[in-house]
């Protein structure tokens, strides 16, 4: 566009809880929205949000990990009063009726926008999650250093 | 405030929560030429905070914004 520096907003994305997500994709889509560049690294719980919907795992524990642990963006579990499910059920329910956008939908508008997705390798490698179980929008796989490099040109940092 | 604007697009944002009436007009407007008009419609409450403040920090402009049931909104593209 213009030749003025665009300013940067960079999000850790730790947790993979429903409401967190929520949180964190709507910050990425306004940011972008205005025009930032903006980068979202997920790592651990987090990585949840970039999983296809397939199992996971080589070792025993990695695999146990995928069975307890599983799923795509969809089976994201909120918070508070997850209930083994019934939580998410009610919630799902509830944005849909109020016809609030969907994790799925925001991470779409979010790539649509140029949010750039990258991966923690180190929890990539821990969790037994290779890159080619994560969705293909997925910019890079990188580590601390490389948010830190981010972050400290970022307008706005957020761990969620 | 009689001034005739020409309005390039119309927007219907009716029943969108935060943040996608922001995000619907951030992707619109890349389809407009620098200097032209969206008029978009919304419902949402939320919007007579956020589009001011998405104007703001676009960098683009807001014409103006009407409050009712029906909020109606003009921002021009600067950029």
């Amino acid at each position: 566009m213009s030749e003025e520096k665009r300013k940067k907003a960079s999000l850790v994305v730790f947790s993979g809880d429903m409401d967190k997500l929520f949180g964190a994709f709507i910050i990425a889509t306004s940011a972008a929205a205005a025009n930032m560049d903006v980068t979202m690294f997920f790592t651990f719980w987090g990585l949840r949000a970039l999983k296809k919907k397939v199992r996971t795992g080589k070792s025993l524990f990695g695999r146990m990990l995928g069975m307890m642990y599983g799923g795509d963006i969809l089976r994201a579990t909120p918070s508070k009063m997850s209930f083994f499910g019934i939580g998410r059920w009610m919630f799902k329910k509830m944005m849909k009726a109020k016809n609030v956008a969907s994790l799925p939908e925001l991470r779409e508008a979010a790539i649509d926008l140029g949010v750039k997705l990258y991966g923690c390798q180190m929890s990539m490698d821990v969790m037994e999650i290779p890159r080619e179980k994560m969705i293909d929008e997925v910019t890079d796989c990188v580590g601390a250093a490389f948010y830190v490099d981010q972050a400290q040109q970022s307008e706005i940092s957020l761990f969620i | 405030m009689s001034e005739n604007i020409t309005i390039a697009m119309t927007l219907d944002l009716k029943g969108l929560l935060c943040p996608m009436p922001v995000v619907k007009l951030a992707q619109a407007i890349k389809n407009v030429e620098i200097g032209d008009v969206i008029e978009a419609s919304a419902t949402d409450p939320g919007v007579l905070a956020d589009i001011p403040a998405w104007a703001n920090t676009s960098g683009n402009e807001l014409v103006s914004i009407d409050q009712g049931e029906v909020i109606v909104f003009r921002v021009r593209r600067l950029k």
